[in-house]
């Protein structure tokens, strides 16, 4: 799968990052769910920072296009609100 | 269901697609694509000097704020000399509030100046994906039959799309927080203009609303201790006459 993370690019995911990815989106949406900010930031800086590390960057050369688009990194919790709902960014 | 992303790429490619539309030929659309890349991409450009020279507009507001805090010092002191300490409270009350508002304005430059770097970067990314895609419209121009070149093409141009799409706003949230900025310290800046010294010498002791709502701001604690530093500083003369001062004069 690919992901978009705004701002900074595409990365590669493997399946199995992709699972780990999606749990700290699910964990982000319940933290908007219940209003709770720090979880929030919590959980989405942990997903940027995994999708970052374990993540292939994809080469500019190439194109293709994302699968998922992941909000920029300084993204403000009420900014998130509007963003991480329902299913989060990787539908189950 | 989806989030965000599922409504993003679907934005995109309804984009994307639209332009497909408007040629049947596949060479035609692939070279009109490419020609509408550059365009892009030439507004992405643009888009980053804006952002330069607001950033640069941003700097030197802060070095007219620096200015006023030390002619708002000058003129406590100046006030104090007089013996007018309602006035030298007012005026350190106003240096406090331009001290504070510098910090926040060194703070948000540097953020700027970090994003600026950021938009260059996807800028540099997105001119190597449509080189990329340039070279590869010639290959799907040469190797395919015109239904097959359909499919690469909207492939192909949803993958630049997006990246365009990226790049854009990215640059729109620069702006954005560019012209916040700038609303906040022309505001300030504003304030420091009304509150000139000409002004409070005309208004005596009164206090109008913009001293009730500095003192507010200003929080008094700070104001008082800087206050009778200033009154150590100055030996506490406090016989010579009021309104003797110049209007806004350096010392």
């Amino acid at each position: 799968m690919i992901v978009r993370i705004m701002g900074e690019g595409q990365f590669r995911l493997s399946d199995e990052v992709r699972e780990r990815v999606n749990g700290l989106d699910n964990a982000a949406v319940a933290a908007v769910g219940s209003g709770d900010e720090d979880s929030f930031h919590e959980a989405f800086e942990e997903m940027l920072q995994l999708i970052r590390a374990e993540g292939e960057a994809v080469a500019d050369e190439d194109i293709e296009s994302s699968d998922v688009i992941v909000p920029p990194a300084d993204t403000s919790f009420s900014d998130a609100a509007a963003e991480f709902t329902g299913d989060g960014l990787i539908p189950d | 269901m989806a989030g965000m992303s599922g409504r993003m790429s679907t934005v995109i490619k309804a984009k994307v697609s639209k332009l497909l539309d408007k040629a049947e030929d596949p060479s035609e659309t692939l070279d009109y694509s490419y020609q509408k890349q550059l365009e892009s991409l030439q507004n992405v450009k643009k888009g980053i000097a804006d952002v330069v020279t607001a950033k640069k507009r941003l700097g030197m507001q802060a070095q007219k704020l620096e200015q006023s805090v030390v002619k708002l010092d000058t003129q406590a002191r100046q006030a104090l000399a007089a013996g007018n300490e309602e006035l030298a409270r007012t005026a350190l009350e106003r240096k406090q509030l331009a001290q504070t508002e510098l910090q926040g304005l060194d703070q948000q430059v540097a953020e700027l100046q970090a994003q600026q770097e950021k938009l260059t970067e996807s800028e540099k990314r997105l001119r190597s994906k449509i080189e990329a895609f340039r070279s590869k419209k010639e290959v799907i121009k040469a190797q395919y039959s015109a239904a097959e070149a359909q499919v690469r093409i909207s492939e192909a141009a949803t993958g630049v799309g997006e990246e365009m799409a990226d790049v854009g706003l990215a640059m729109q949230r620069a702006v954005d927080k560019t012209e916040d900025m700038q609303a906040r310290a022309s505001a300030v800046e504003e304030l420091e203009a009304a509150g000139t010294f000409e002004d409070l010498t005309q208004l005596g002791q009164g206090g109008d609303d913009i001293d009730r709502q500095l003192a507010e701001l200003g929080a008094g604690g700070g104001v008082d201790d800087e206050l009778s530093k200033l009154k150590a500083e100055l030996g506490t003369g406090s016989d010579k006459p009021r309104g003797e001062l110049g209007a806004g004069e350096q010392a």
